[in-house]
């Protein structure tokens, strides 16, 4: 498996940390209900099919990226910077 | 049919015509008191227990593929009891009990062998933090006992005890563990089972459960809809598509993990070794073959395939660990889909739906788990109550804070 870094370039999936899925970038905000935080910390879709997930390149730029995959294949159809993708993002 | 040593020469005997199938190739019925969807280890040992233990009879497997054709067919058969949280210690030691008993309970040969299991240390801190666990389980009832270097070396001399990256300090040696045939324990329960009435159906999918007024009336499948009184969820790693079709998001997600078995040699590996701080373990089976693993490929997925990376990171470490096993050939490879939870232990569960059960979340560990947790899973299918051994196996823990993580690694589904 291979994955393109926006800045990098393509680069071999060793050089990426894999934190999980995509629900990472919607933290709830102060207050929130217990709920919230069980959804955001434990709860997951799991598609067997198209994913979103966050990987981080660590051992190259250090960007987080917003990795889009198949759980079935492994084919990657693309990957963007998390700070292109977070809503309100920098 | 009974099987016996008598039974094997009375069949040489006549030209082995006598055999017949282990079980029967039933049609689904329209209606069935309970429905299990999934014929995997654990969905076969509740339907064996729901039975056995509790006389419901009117069950049946409902099993996507073939029976055993999932992670209990394609995991490396270590069974232990070695666990150090209160939650966990006295569910697996109910279960090394259920195996111990397991060929004379189903008069079928699992090949269930107690050749000891020892987990390596390579610190200080490490050998205290074992020394806390091996206390642990002898207060359970269980066995363990601390080796130093050299207790080690009697064991294992082959060993690279000065390996400059982890040298060996000793390690925590837990005689009753050991190993099974996998495909056997699928294949007892699977027979014992309908043996007692349960009819298995193969090539079935659930492809849908129905639900009326909060309540589970029975389920959708490749092979029409079967009515049921009661459903139970039990598919590893497919549990959160199935859980999806009654609307239920679960604390899971699907990591894959590879195993390998080399060509086979001459018996050399006369226990089961785990090198935890290298991602590595070894046995040998009974048909020669060097058994081994590693950790999981670290991403989700739901190919019964890995990528290389991780071969390579378990060859180095099993290298690095015994350097004699570099000549052996490796035969094959392969990817089972693990239900990882958050913080690493299963479930067993009502849910918020009636009638609706789930028995999940038994990331890479679950083969040592298939008579207990099938033996807990009837008691609460059945009784409606959670079983005294599997109490803390509830699946509102993550809400509510009461989490079991064995490893202390955090709530992060990858990290156990
Ligand atoms: C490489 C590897 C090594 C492992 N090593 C060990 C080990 O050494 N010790 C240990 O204790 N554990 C180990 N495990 C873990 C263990 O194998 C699993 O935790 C356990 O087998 C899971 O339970 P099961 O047997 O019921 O799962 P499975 O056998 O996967 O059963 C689930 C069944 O559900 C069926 N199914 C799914 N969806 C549907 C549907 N919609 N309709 C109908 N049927 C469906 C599937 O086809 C499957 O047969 C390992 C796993 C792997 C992959
Ligand atoms: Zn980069």
């Amino acid at each position: 498996m291979r994955i393109t870094c926006p800045l990098c370039g393509e680069r071999d999936r060793r050089e990426f940390y894999y934190y999980g899925a995509d629900d990472y970038l919607r933290r709830p905000g102060e207050g929130a209900a217990p709920e919230a935080w069980d959804s955001y910390l434990h709860l997951r879709d799991n598609p067997a099919g198209i994913t979103r997930d966050l990987w981080h390149h660590e051992m190259g730029c250090s960007a987080w990226l917003v990795v889009e995959r198949s759980t079935i294949t492994h084919e990657i159809r693309s990957v963007k910077l998390v700070s292109d993708v977070q809503e309100g993002g920098k | 049919m009974r099987y016996s040593g008598l039974r094997v020469i009375r069949e040489g005997l006549f030209g082995n015509k006598g055999w017949r199938p282990a079980w029967r190739e039933p049609e689904p019925k329209a209606e069935y008191d309970v429905v299990i969807i999934g014929g995997g280890g654990h969905g076969l040992s509740t339907a064996y227990y729901l039975a056995k233990n509790h006389g419901i009879t009117n069950v049946a497997v409902l099993e996507k593929g073939y029976l055993g054709g999932g992670n209990v067919g394609r995991n490396t058969t270590i069974v232990r009891a070695n666990y150090f949280l209160q939650g966990n210690s006295e569910f697996y030691s109910h279960s090394l009990k259920l195996w111990e008993g397991l060929e004379a309970e189903l008069n079928y040969n699992v090949m269930h062998s107690q050749r000891g299991l020892i987990n390596l240390f390579h610190s200080d801190g490490q050998r205290d933090a074992f020394v806390r666990r091996g206390n642990s389980m002898v207060n359970q009832g269980d066995d363990a006992i601390l080796l130093d270097r050299e207790g080690v070396r009697e064991h294992l001399p082959y060993l690279d005890f000065e390996q400059t990256r982890f040298p060996i300090y000793g390690g925590l040696y837990h005689p009753r563990g050991g190993t099974a045939r996998h495909d056997a324990v699928a294949w007892g329960y699977a027979r014992g089972a309908d043996s007692r009435g349960v009819d298995l159906i193969q090539n079935c999918e659930v492809t849908g459960i129905d639900i009326e007024h909060g309540r589970v009336r029975g389920v959708q499948t490749s092979r029409g809809p079967i009515r049921a009184k009661k459903v139970a969820m039990i598919v590893a790693g497919r549990s959160g598509q199935v859980a999806a079709m009654a609307g239920m998001r679960l604390p899971v997600e699907s990591h894959i993990l590879q195993a390998f078995v080399t060509e086979g040699l001459k018996p050399c590996i006369d226990h089961v070794i785990s090198f935890g701080m290298g991602h590595f373990y070894i046995s040998q089976s009974d048909k020669g073959g060097l058994v081994f693993g590693g950790d999981l490929d670290f991403y989700a997925s739901y190919a019964q395939r890995g990528n290389l990376p991780m071969v390579e990171h378990v060859m180095e470490a099993g290298m690095t660990l015994m350097p004699m096993i570099g000549r052996a050939k490796v035969l094959r490879s392969w990817g089972g889909i693990m239900d990882m939870t958050p913080d690493g232990s299963p479930i067993i569960d009502k849910t918020p739906v009636e009638g609706l059960f789930l028995d999940c979340g038994w990331n890479y560990g679950g083969f040592k788990a298939v008579p207990a947790s099938g033996w807990c899973m009837a008691h609460l299918v059945a009784t409606g109550e959670s079983h005294a051994v599997a109490r803390r196996f509830t699946l509102d823990r993550f809400a509510t804070g009461h989490l079991l993580d064995e490893e202390g690694t955090g709530s992060q589904h990858n990290l156990h």
